[in-house]
Formats: structure tokens, sequence, C-alpha cells
């Protein structure tokens, strides 16, 4: 029998086996009898009147069974697909809410809008039949940029939502704000864009849908981080299906970051056509399919100024923001901007005063919503960049000014003015680890050594705090969730003692396989290997909100701990009937529940034996078998956080940023296993070094064409652009989650980008440059070293 | 991808007759360029005719003061192939420059030069080092072969079948890669002939191009300080999402810079 692997070691992943050898298990491996094929004709156009779609051409093709349409839709009265959030205006005034049909309906809204779906025996002939749809579009201006949107005379996409603003969003106290800027000694100002971004997981989008007659159910296999946030969608609010009709299977998925984390349009479509045409339809999204109907992230424009004393004490701290929709409100859209943007704005700082205004507007752009970080990163690059303006400004030390105003650890817990409250943390703590680590000391040397080769080099810092493990159902409530954010597991103790986890969090790539088995390792005392987690299946899993926002330890972990905790109980009531002992008398310790103070004791097996063979059991106080489940709501958000330091060196002639090293020490809480909290990290970092650097989605304003609409025009971060990185944790343990977690999924995204452009404004300060916007490309370090009218030195 | 009839001649005038005689039939090579196109649908050939049987289409051979590259030689082959090291380092580093492992143990050079794409590497090579493109009818010197935007002076049913490259005193290629495709944004080679240096430019423009005001200095003073002040006009030149046409125009001359340091290196 194998070894128990606990809290704090760092076993090989579980589910890399299947992963490696090609053993996994994607929607798109997944073939069922008679299967047909779907293909979705999408809008080539932003913006456009659809006028009229003539079907017989394509219904006559060779091998197509159905075509539908949103005219379909209508006729079946099915619902529009939901929006999870809904957020109000500084008078209570709801949101916008214009219908999102799942089939386009009178107009389409942007390029890679679903118009129809054709159904066929082969892909090809599905493809043929979808070429025959003739369909006949009025073309409208497009509008994709936010300041456009919001312009007077902009196209409108939609006729009740004027200046095509969703919501004017506010959070925090204007008029305080007001009144310390007025007796600021020094404001410093700050515009900036937050690049639109693609995910682009490496598993596109896909689906299969089957009817089954005899029993009236409906199965969808889906690559989603959700299902049963699906099922509920899906079936409750657009579908009519009832929940127990219905079930949703997310087999493995290859990466999400977001971008399966939404109800899709697809879904529905899918699972209503495998009805219609009785028989399971599968559909494979292609990676340019991808690029045009997986939600986009960012895509901000902002303003913020930021008050200080005459020592730099930040006073107070404005912001204005317009966030981009896209064409209508995807699942949690409204929310990122807002909810988890807002609130994070007092970073690890004393400001006292902030407010912030965002307006939610709508575009001719693919929906917008949440990408790795989700409003975090956003919010924490104009934090972090205008706190280097203003140290620049007034002649402060980067590192003094944000010590100044940093929240000592005596501090905690620590009352923001904008909602949140942090429970725990020491960014001074991963500051000074931080400094050390990434050899600051000697930077000056290696400054010299680039300058030696006609290079500049610069180091950035960024010291932040997010609000992750996306929870507590109350106060989402308040801020406008409609849905409820706890999580589920159920453990079910075989009669030989393996256990197997039910748990409503989804694991694609996180390696929750891995770390959940190995929390139950711990707790419960069983072999690693004999402990296995299932998710990803409505029919098999109670219930669950599934994963993001770095919540699937910290809530479903905790869930899991909970229902671990209940197991040991009754376990502790078996054994104390079988030792003959007072229960409060017995103990359970590495796998053996014991008489304390004698050397009676019987082994998990063995107990889980009792349970499911009740010769001689409590039967009278106690049901048989030990399978237990929780639920678990926390009382607040997590709040990791920590220091990141990057340095780049820039070739002046080309305009070339590299990244040459990049540090990253943070708080995470309790750590399960060190190797995967350091894989997230590095994966995160990458993420948010793409944003600055290389990531950029690109519409053409007027036609609303998506002009980096493949892996050739929008440019992913790959292994050569990346330096080893060091990454190391300092943790301070979270108050309220029962294993001190705190969750660690997006803080590298959520703490590099700011740490990237703030070493490349440091490397070019000394030409007089302030900002660079995101990403810092080559054309675009070389553009700002024009104007700067640099000097560039002949070979 | 649509249908299509696939042919796998193993002589150059059947091919050749193949590619007359069915309308809108295609060659395919390496395939890394055709295929996408005929997965994305944008192509729709009724047939393919596949030159990979065509034996005499591979290899690379010495001629002495020419070295002569069969179409069908895939990229990886050129970059390892110790006579290019040798002869023309410059057109090794080049086709080792091109893509990635996948795509240059298939591409080939026939189907690279064939096809002319704008930020193509070997386009500049042939053009920079003046080769001549040897085809199924005639040969065709470099000046006259590229005539811009993914147009070539190849005729209907003519096939490349080898380029012959004159060996240069010197020669050298360096490449700005675009972010994304690592196509070039900008790469420019740089070759020194007894009687004089050309300068070949891929990636700013429609179409590969020379320099000539480049040309003159190099061939005065081969050294990167000659042409470090001469500037390109942005006319013409590619503006899009990657690199505005002024910076393109930059790149060249840093290019041409670093080139001629290759090439003395
Ligand atoms: C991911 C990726 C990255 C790439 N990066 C680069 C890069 O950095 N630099 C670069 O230069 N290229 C790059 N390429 C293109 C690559 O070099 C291709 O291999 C090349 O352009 C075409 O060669 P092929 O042999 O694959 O031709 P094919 O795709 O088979 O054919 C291309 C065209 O040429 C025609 N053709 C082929 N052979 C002949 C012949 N002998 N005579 C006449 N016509 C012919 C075909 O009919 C077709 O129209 C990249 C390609 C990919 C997929």
């Amino acid at each position: 029998m194998g070894n128990v692997i606990g809290i704090g070691a760092a076993p090989k992943r579980k589910e890399d086996q299947r992963f490696l050898t090609g053993r996994g298990n994607y929607v798109s491996d997944i073939k069922r009898p008679g299967m047909a094929a779907g293909v979705f004709v999408r809008s080539p156009h932003g913006h456009a009147v659809l006028r009229g779609i003539d079907k017989s051409a394509a219904l006559a093709a060779p091998g197509v069974i159905a075509v539908l349409t949103g005219e379909d839709v209508k006729a079946d009265g099915l619902g529009s697909l939901p929006c999870g959030w809904g957020i109000s205006d500084a008078k209570g005034v709801p949101m916008k809410e214009p219908p999102f049909p799942m089939l386009a309906q009178g107009k389409v809204r942007f390029v890679g809008d679903m118009v129809a779906f054709v159904v066929a025996e082969t892909p090809e002939q599905a493809n043929v039949g979808a070429e025959l749809l003739k369909i006949d579009y009025e073309v409208l201006p497009s509008v994709v940029g936010l300041l456009e949107a919001v312009r007077p005379n902009a196209p409108q996409l939609f006729d009740d939502v004027p200046n095509n603003i969703c919501c004017d969003w506010e959070l925090g106290d204007k008029a305080a704000v007001e009144t310390a800027f007025r007796k600021a000694a020094h404001v410093a100002k700050l515009s900036l864009v937050n690049n639109r971004l693609i995910g682009n997981p490496m598993e596109p989008r896909a689906a299969i849908a089957e009817y089954e007659p005899g029993t009236d159910r409906f199965t969808l296999w889906t690559t989603s981080q959700f299902p049963h946030v699906v099922r509920f969608l899906m079936g409750a609010l657009v579908l009519n299906i009832p929940q127990h009709k219905l079930r949703v299977v997310a087999p493995d998925v290859g990466g999400g970051f977001g971008v399966k984390q939404f109800h899709y349009g697809e879904e529905a479509v899918i699972t209503w056509a495998a009805k219609r045409v009785r028989r399971p339809v599968k559909w494979v999204a292609s990676r340019s399919e991808g690029y045009v109907s997986d939600r986009h992230g960012r895509d901000h424009v902002t303003e913020a100024e930021l008050a200080l004393d005459e020592t730099g004490k930040f006073l107070a701290f404005r912001v204005n923001t317009l966030a981009n929709m896209g064409g209508y409100l995807s699942t949690f859209g409204p929310n990122i901007p807002t909810n988890l943007y807002g609130p994070l704005l007092g970073g690890v700082y004393t400001t006292p005063a902030i407010y912030c205004n965002v307006k939610v507007v709508f575009t001719n752009t693919v929906p917008v919503d949440a990408y790795r970080g989700a409003g975090r990163p956003e919010a924490t690059f104009v934090l972090e960049r205008i706190v280097d303006v203003a140290a620049s400004e007034m002649g402060i030390d980067r590192v003094e000014i944000r010590r100044r105003n940093m929240i000592p650890k005596e501090a905690y817990p620590y009352q923001t003015p904008v909602l949140v409250q942090y429970d725990s943390g020491d960014p001074m703590g991963c500051l000074d680890g931080a400094l050390v680590a990434a050899d600051v000391k000697n930077f000056g040397i290696r400054k010299a050594a680039s300058a030696s080769k006609g290079k500049f080099r610069g180091l950035g810092y960024s010291t932040y705090v997010e609000a992750c493990g996306l929870a507590p159902s109350r106060f989402a409530g308040r801020l406008g969730a409609r849905g409820g954010l706890y999580e589920s597991a159920t453990v079910r103790v075989h009669p030989t003692g393996q256990v197997t986890v039910m748990i409503g969090t989804h694991n694609h790539g996180q390696g929750h396989e891995t770390t959940f088995a190995q929390i139950v390792s711990e707790k419960l005392g069983v072999a690693f290997e004999n402990v296995d987690i299932v998710f990803g299946d409505t029919d098999r899993v109670q219930f669950g909100m599934g994963t993001y926002g770095s919540r699937s330890l910290v809530v479903g972990g905790a869930a899991l701990s909970k229902a671990t905790d209940k197991v040991i109980a009754k376990g502790k009531k078996i054994a104390s009937h079988l030792l003959e002992a007072a229960e409060v008398d017995i103990q359970f310790e590495a796998g053996k529940f014991s008489v304390a103070g004698t050397d009676r004791s019987k082994t998990f097996e063995e107990i889980a034996g009792a349970a499911y063979v009740p010769h001689n059991y409590p039967l009278e106080v106690l049901e048989p078998g030990l399978e237990e489940q929780a639920y678990y709501d926390p009382v607040n958000f997590t709040y990791p956080g920590g220091c990141h330091i990057a340095e780049v060196e820039v070739d002046p002639e080309t305009g070339t940023v590299t990244l040459v090293n990049y540090t990253a020490v943070d708080d995470v809480g309790t750590v399960i296993n060190p190797m995967i909290v350091e894989g997230q990290l590095h994966g995160g970092i990458v993420q948010g070094v793409g944003q600055a650097l290389f990531e950029n989605a690109v519409y053409d304003e007027g036609s609303g064409q998506l002009l980096s609409g493949s892996l050739m025009d929008y440019c992913m971060p790959r292994a050569d652009h990346l330096p080893m990185m060091k990454v190391e944790t300092h943790s301070t343990l979270c108050t309220h989650t029962p294993m001190g977690v705190k969750g660690c999924g997006e803080v590298g995204t959520i703490g590099s980008p700011a740490a990237v452009i703030n070493a490349v404004v440091d490397a070019l300060s000394h030409l007089g440059v302030t900002h660079v916007d995101m990403p810092a490309t080559p054309n675009r370090i070389w553009r700002l070293l024009q104007n700067a009218s640099l000097p560039v030195a002949a070979e | 991808m649509k249908p299509f009839a696939y042919h796998q001649p193993d002589q150059i005038p059947d091919a050749a007759k193949l590619l007359t005689s069915i309308e809108d039939s295609k060659l395919v090579a390496g395939g890394m360029t055709l295929i996408p196109t005929l997965k994305q649908r944008l192509a729709n050939p009724p047939a393919l005719v596949d030159l990979s049987k065509l034996g005499s289409l591979k290899g690379i051979t010495d001629g002495g003061a020419t070295i002569t590259i069969g179409a069908m030689t895939p990229h990886a082959v050129v970059a390892a192939s110790k006579l290019v090291q040798t002869k023309i380092p410059g057109l090794a580093a080049l086709a080792s420059m091109i893509g990635d492992p996948a795509v240059r143990s298939r591409g080939t050079i026939g189907g690279s030069v064939a096809n002319n794409d704008p930020a193509a590497d070997y386009p500049a090579g042939v053009l920079g080092l003046g080769a001549t493109i040897i085809t199924s009818a005639r040969e065709i010197a470099a000046d006259k072969f590229f005539l811009g935007l993914f147009e070539t002076a190849l005729g209907p049913g003519e096939i490349i079948t080898a380029i012959r490259f004159p060996v240069p005193l010197k020669a050298g290629y360096t490449k700005f890669k675009a972010p994304a495709s690592r196509y070039a944004l900008v790469g420019v080679f740089v070759a020194k002939f007894a009687e004089g240096v050309r300068v070949a430019v891929t990636g700013a423009g429609p179409g590969v191009f020379r320099v000539p005001p480049m040309e003159a200095a190099l061939s005065s003073n081969f050294d990167p300080s000659a042409i470090a002040a001469i500037k390109i006009d942005t006319d013409g030149l590619t503006s899009d999402i990657h690199a505005e046409a002024d910076y393109r125009a930059h790149l060249v001359t840093v290019m041409a810079k670093r080139a001629v340091d290759a090439a003395l290196s």
C-alpha cells in the first residue's frame, strides 16, 4: 500500500499520467452512436441588420439534416442567454440588459455573432451547407473603440441603450475624495489603456449534445469550467429543461483561463438541436472560430489621479474608467470591471479615500468577460503605475513611497474604503523578500553592463493584493450576483477504505486531482494513491459553482476539508462503539481511531469496513455507510498578494524589450503543494507578461473586423520570451479559511503587468518617458524614443 | 477541407502535364502554406499534384562557383548542409530562421520561392544572391522572378526544379521577426561579390526589393557604417497592426547594418 502524501508535499501530478501519455478524454475525443456534425454560421459583419436567411439551397445539399436560425429559436419560445450579475448605477437604476439571443435575431452585433446552425451527417457536409445559406445583411457602421462608442453620434447597438452605456457605475466616497484632492500637495495623473486580450486555451471550445427520448433526458458534453452552472443557466433559463432531465459533463478540459466559465450560446443551440434532429450532434471550434467567439478580456480606457501630501502619503485616489462589454452581456460581463475592479483600488496601501466611476459600454466586438485575474489585474495596473508616476514626479524612491503607504502587518484585519476588509497580509515582508531575491542591490552594476552594450535596463515593482476565492454569497448578493458562490464536496469512503471525492470545482490544468488528494490523504491518513477526485459531471457530483476566481482550493478545498471532518466525526462514533469507549475519548490520528490513554485502536479501514458490514454496529444511533457531504460558503474573500519585480533590457535601435529577470514573492497562505503553486505562478506571470509585452486584440473601427484573429497576428508569449523566474512564497495564514489557504491561480497574472511596464518606463525614464501602454511592442517603444528624439548611436 | 483528387507523378513532364490538363489544380510541396489554405477553405483545387516522388528535385549539389538546391529540399536540410554552411553561411543561417522545427522539416525552398510571400525569408536570399530559378521550362534570373505580392514569373504548368546560387565572397542575413508569426517583419540579405554588393529586403513591402543606394555604399566600403545614414523611403512600405511603415523603414537600415556585421563575422 502507498503512503500518505499530505499538505506541503510536492508529489508529481496524478492527472499528468493520462495527459502526458495521450490518454486524456476531451470533448472532441468523445464519439456517440449516430452522431451528426454541427457548424455555426457566424456574422462576417461587425454590425448589420439581419434581413433574412434563405435556407433552401443548404437544406437541399447532400447530408444536411437541419438548418436552425434565430427565427426557429423565437418560434420555439426559448429564452435568451442570461447574465449572472445585475449591477446598478449610483441612483440604483439597474444596468441596461438587452436580450442576448442564442442565434441572432433582427441584428448582428459583432463579427462572430451566431446566425445559424447547420447539422449534417459529416463536418464537411455541414460546412458545404453553411456556405449555401443565403443571408441578407444590411451592413451598418460598427463602433469598436470605447471613446468612439460613447460619442453622441456613435452607431447605436441597441435602440434603448443611449450612447451605448450599459451602466454608469460608481463606488466610494466622491465628496471625501474631492475634499482630499483640494488639500493635496501633489496630484499625479495618468491616462492609460488596458489592452484587450484573447485567452487562447490550448483546447478550443467544443460540445456534444444528445437527447434520449426513452427517458426524456438530455446530456451535454462541453468544454466548461462550471458544468452545474451551465445546467442551471441553460436548463432553467434558456431551454426550459428541468434540472433532473439534464446532465452536463465537462470531462478533461484543456485550459480555461476564464474563457470556459461562461454559458455560451453554442451549448444551448446544440442541446436544442439534438432534440430537434433526434441525433447526437457534435461541434468543435476551430482556432479561428475561437478568436471571434471566445469571450475576450480586459479592454479599459482609464483616467486616474492620485492625491498626495508633501511627504508622499496617499490622500485620495480617483479613477474613471470606460470598460468594454462587447456586443452583449456575457455571463459575468458587467461584474468584472466593476465589483472585481473598484474594490481592489486600495491595493496594499492606507489610502483613506477612493472613488471610482466605471462606464460599462457596448461595442461591436466579441462580448468581454472574465479572463484570468478578471478586473484585478486592471485595478492593480492602474494603481501600481500611478504610484510610480507619483514617485517620479515627487522625486521619491519608488520603493520608499510604497513603504510609506503600505498597510503594516499589525494593522490587519484592515478595512479599506472600497468595501473589502483584508483579513491578513504582510506586504512589507513580501517587498523585503523580493528586494533580496531580485538582487536589487546590484541592479546598478547590471544596468551599467547593459549600457556598455548600448542597451537600457530598467527595474519595475508591483506590490499588490487581490481578492479571490470568489465566494461569500451574501456579499456577492449585495453586489448584484444572481447566484450563490459556495462550493460543495462529498467524501465517499468505500468499504475497503479507499476514497472517492465528488467536488463541484473543475480541474482543467490546476492539478486539483493532486492537491485535493493530498488534503484527504493528510486528514484521513489514507494513501495518496487511494484517493480519487471526481468532478465535471452533474450526474456524479452533487452540485458546484465551478472553477474561476482562484476559488477551487479556497472554497472547494474548504468544503472538502469540512466533509472530511464529518467523516472523521462519524468514524469516531463507530469506533466508540467498536472499542467500547466514550466518544469523547476517541482520538483520530494518522489513520487510526484509538481510545485515549490506551493501546486500543481501530484502523481507518476497519472502521470503513464496519460501516458497510454493520454486524457489530450501533444501528440504533448511526446509519450504515461512510459518506459525508459539506457545503462551504466563506465569510470573506481571501487576499493573496505579494511583490513582483521585473527587470528588462531595451534595445533602443529596434525598440525590443527583453524580460531578463523576474522575481515574485507571494503570500498565498498555506501551501498544499509547492510544485503546483510554483507552476500556477509561472503560468500566471507568463500571461501577465503576455499582456504587458505581446498580446493585443485589435479591431478595425468602422468595419468591426478583428485584425488580430489568428496566432499569426495575435502574439502569445513563448518560452524563448521568458527568463528563468524566481518564485518564492512569504505566507501569512488566511484567518477564515479552514486550512489558512488564500489561492494562487491568478496572482501571477494580477501582479505582473504593472511590474513589467514599470520596468520598461524605468529603463526609458532618463529620456523623459513617463508611461508606455501595453503591449510594449518594439514599434511602440521605437515611436516613444523617436518622440523623445533619442540620438541613436551608429554601430 | 473540400475533397480533391491526388496525384503523385514520378516524372517532371508528367507533373507539368497534370498541372496544365486539370484546370485550377495545384502543386503541393511541403504543404506548409497550401494545406492551411485548403483547411480554411480559402482554396478549392480539384486536384493536387504532389512533387514528393520527383527524386531529382531533392538535394544540394556543389558546382564550384555555384550551389544548386533542388526545389523539394526542406529548409532544415539547407540549414544543416555542410556545403551551404561553408560556402554561403548566410543562406544556411536564413534557412535556420524560418518558422519552427516542424515547418523547417516539411517546408521546401521551391514552395517558398514559388509562393513569394511578402514576409518570407528565401526571396531575400534568392534576390540578394542574384540566384537563378530553374524551372521545368527555362531558367529565370532572380531579378526577373519576383513580381510583387505573391506574384512570380512562373507560367501556367511551370514547376521550379532547382535554384542555383552563385557563391559570394561574403553574405549575411538578419531578420527582425514579426512577434506573432515569426515571419520577417523586416529581413535583409546582403551579399558581396567581386563585381559589387547586392542588398535585398523582405517583409518591409508588398514584395522583396533591392536597395541600390545601400548596394553602392557597401560596394565601396563593406562596413555597417557605410549605410548607417541611408534611410529608406516609407512610400510603398507596409503598415499594419504589427508595424508602421516608418518603423519598417528604420528597421531596414538597422537590419542591413546587422546583416553586414553577420557577413563580416
Ligand atoms: C507556422 C509557420 C511558420 C512559418 N514561418 C515562416 C518563416 O518564418 N519564414 C518563411 O519564409 N516562411 C515561413 N513559413 C512558410 C514555410 O516556409 C513554407 O514551407 C513555404 O512558404 C512553402 O513551402 P512548402 O514546401 O510548404 O510549399 P506548399 O505549401 O506545398 O506550396 C506553396 C505554394 O507553392 C506552390 N509550389 C510548391 N512547390 C512548387 C514548385 N516546385 N514549383 C512551383 N510551384 C510550387 C504550391 O502550388 C503552392 O501554391 C511558415 C509556415 C508555417 C506554417
